[in-house]
């Protein structure tokens, strides 16, 4: 199963290498990781895609909470939840594919932020399963270059995360 | 008054109480070795190699309930410094290890001595600092002493760059600490204890089965008090001898790969199993497929939540100081006029003497050759079973574990969790140091002795009368035993050839050396070694060579398919 784990932790230079690595010593999967400092700045807020079964994830959340600057972790799939993840991705723009292009960045709601006489950069927002659709929905040799966050997440209405 | 940071580095360790740092000098910590130098109230012991001044801190604190301070310079004296980190930290020892590092504004430039200390040691510490500014370097030394003890016990580090000993800054040591990422739960929950009682008092076959955390919360009286007020069987892990008395009629003996036959099979069919400081670990239960394959409640208290329905699912998970756990259960139980249920744990017994019946230990005695586990049994005898006994790894551990009983807990001095060869010499210096009356004995074998065999040198600068027990089978015996048994007899360098003439190098060291070859001198041997109470003695016992250490549970085999020497 994917979970999303939400961790506050204290904004040291440790924290995050203590983190992933103790994904990597106890064989957890990080399938997406981002961190940033959080309206507090001495403390960040990572948000973790991994998967695996109800006794790993429960397992991943104690180890989390042993590490002395975490402060606190949520499994975000718990219950609702937002999840959004940022993409930007560099495209073939040219000829008959340019229209096409800015037709299909409309219809997934992307924004074309940059143009060039033969590209289009696009930047676009939404789960990771939007942005698995539109990359599937052009064609792989018009692609030029992506870049992706990968998944951030926050509770619906009155699931707060803070200390 | 401003101070430097290395003066800084020694008034903590004095606020802190520390009356020994295991050490050895270098380029990074020269301040700090000269602050050392000035002043008497921190002694300082200076190891041969560095592995060998954690162990000894590592035994000093296994032994007490202090912590040990381990202080090393950068670079290979943190590299030397890991193993030794590695194993406090398997078993959960509290202890402060502070290094040297290169000056700030060398990190990262490949300067002499340096390596990434805080990366090294990352995954074997409770927890690591790089103290960049020296008026951090107080709180952050008062940290890691809180840290250390408090919650599940652990190695941390502090890596001190050489600028910031010589930087100046006021001195005020914090009285407390305040993280507000770390606040260990210290109280069990009342409900779950309630319940975890019931389970207890409604039991027809129970077990309880105590691990290191017992000792670590010094809470053997505790947990002694709670299984004679139940009379209920109880069984330590290795980690856990002396949590229970050994030589209580309620104990089984320990448990797991050379755990006894009583013990295991009590462990398996048991119908509520009382867990106390115990992880449930691979050489604990084998196989956890098999030890589900029987029906029984468990209660599990530990420190640690990651400890609890790690291996083994349980069904009263109690986080918790196990002291404080115990008290609570005790005064539930004590206030209760229930009681379990007597014809039925009368039963139970039964069983468990039944199984006590096959005499799981019993070895050949008319043996030409020194078996090696009557020397352990007359070590056992002949120190009235009162001595601190180290060990390193192999089957000369499993040796002591089965017949030296221990009635007291932090008398049994191992590695557990990493099974460290090279622990037994530099911990005995520890506990000697910090138990000067008592009698401290290293039981190790050929192979292990000399993987720290340079602290030898140590011992005799600082007159540490430690007994020396070489159980010497020629044979790194434990690879030795799983060749014979799972290898078809093809013995791939477990063979100890060119070995040293352990009676001359003892010698040679300063101390004194025995060689005993036939079974008749054992006790005339450790009858001497006894009496030269000012001496280190190195007995060096020329044993059966073949001997094998049973029980035995398989690799991946359950706790009932156990193979007993009978059945050989």
């Amino acid at each position: 199963m994917r979970h999303i784990l939400s961790i506050l932790a204290e904004n040291e230079s440790g924290a995050l290498s203590r983190i992933s690595g103790l994904f990597s010593a106890r064989g957890y999967n990080i399938d997406s990781l981002t961190v940033a400092p959080t309206e507090d700045p001495t403390m960040s807020r990572f948000t973790i895609v991994t998967v695996g079964s109800d006794d790993v994830i429960e397992q991943i959340t104690k180890q989390l909470n042993k590490l002395v600057e975490v402060v606190k972790v949520v499994d975000l799939t718990d219950g609702d939840h937002i999840e959004r993840e940022l993409m930007l991705v560099k495209v073939r723009a040219a000829g008959k594919d340019r229209d096409e292009m800015k037709r299909l960045a409309d219809i997934f709601r992307g924004r074309i932020l940059d143009v060039t006489d033969r590209s289009y950069t696009i930047e676009l927002t939404g789960t990771g399963v939007k942005l698995d659709a539109f990359l599937q929905s052009i064609e792989p040799g018009v692609i030029l270059e992506t870049v992706r966050t990968g998944a951030s997440g926050i509770g619906r209405g009155e699931r707060i995360l803070r200390i | 008054m401003q101070l430097t940071g290395a003066e800084i580095v020694i008034r903590c360790l004095q606020e802190e109480g520390v009356e020994y740092v295991f050490g050895y000098p270098g380029g990074a910590v020269l301040n700090i070795y000269d602050e050392l130098f000035k002043q008497e109230r921190v002694k300082h012991v200076l190891v041969r190699h560095e592995q060998g001044a954690v162990h000894a801190a590592d035994g000093y604190s296994r032994s007490s309930t202090k912590i040990g301070v381990a202080l090393v310079t950068s670079g290979p004296g943190v590299t030397n410094s890991v193993t030794g980190i590695a194993t406090a930290y398997m078993d959960s020892i509290p202890m402060v290890v502070l290094t040297g590092q290169v000056p700030t504004h060398a990190i990262g430039q490949d300067a002499f001595q340096e390596c990434d200390t805080v990366g090294i040691t990352r995954p074997c510490v409770k927890h690591n600092f790089l103290v960049k500014d020296v008026r951090e370097l107080a709180t952050t030394i008062k940290k890691a002493f809180y840290l250390a003890g408090t919650g599940r016990p652990g190695p941390v580090l502090v890596d001190i760059p050489k600028d910031v000993t010589q930087a100046k800054a006021d001195f005020v040591y914090p009285k407390t600490v305040a993280l507000r990422s770390y606040n260990p739960v210290t109280r069990g929950h009342a409900g779950q204890i309630k319940k975890a009682v019931q389970l207890l008092l409604d039991a027809k076959r129970p077990m309880v089965y105590a691990g290191g955390g017992v000792i670590l919360s010094n809470a053997a009286p505790q947990l002694t008090r709670l299984t004679r007020l139940l009379g209920f069987p109880c069984t330590n892990t290795l980690m856990g001898l002396g949590a229970f008395p050994g030589t209580d009629p309620q104990f089984t003996g320990m448990l797991g790969m050379h755990g006894t036959f009583e013990s295991n099979m009590a462990m398996q069919n048991c119908d509520v199993l009382l867990a106390v400081g115990a992880r449930f670990d691979d050489r604990v239960i084998g196989n956890p497929q098999h030890f589900f394959r029987a029906d029984r409640k468990i209660i599990h208290v530990d420190i640690d939540p990651s400890s609890i329905s790690k291996r083994v699912k349980v069904d009263v998970p109690i986080v918790g100081y196990v002291s404080e756990v115990l008290d609570e259960m005790l005064k539930l139980i004590e206030s209760s006029a229930e009681r379990p249920n007597a014809a039925a744990l009368k039963s139970w017994w039964g069983e468990i003497k039944d199984w006590q019946r096959r005499d799981c230990l019993k070895y050949d005695t008319s043996s030409e050759l020194i078996k090696p586990q009557y020397v352990v049994q007359k070590l056992y005898e002949m120190t009235d079973g009162e001595a601190f006994v180290t060990s390193d790894v192999g089957q000369h551990q499993m040796w002591v574990a089965q017949y030296y009983k221990f009635d007291k807990p932090r008398r049994w001095i191992n590695s557990g969790g990493l099974g460290t060869m090279g622990f037994g010499l530099p911990a005995a210096m520890g506990v000697q140091l910090v138990n000067p009356q008592a009698t401290v004995a290293c039981v190790t074998g050929e192979a292990s002795i000399q993987m720290c065999i340079q602290e030898l040198s140590t011992c005799k600068q600082y007159h540490l009368p430690i007994k020396i027990v070489n159980l010497n089978n020629r044979y790194m015996g434990m690879v030795r035993q799983w060749q014979e048994f799972f290898y078809g007899n093809r013995y791939a360098e477990s063979y100890m050839d060119a070995l040293p003439d352990f009676v001359k190098l003892a010698e040679a060291y300063g101390h004194v050396g025995l060689k005993i070859e036939k079974p008749g001198d054992v006790e005339g041997a450790l009858a001497e070694a006894l009496r030269q109470k000012q001496r280190l003695v190195f007995l060096d016992f020329i044993t059966d060579q073949t001997e094998n250490v049973f029980p035995m549970i398989p690799g991946g085999k359950g706790l009932t398919e156990m193979i007993l020497a009978e059945e050989l």
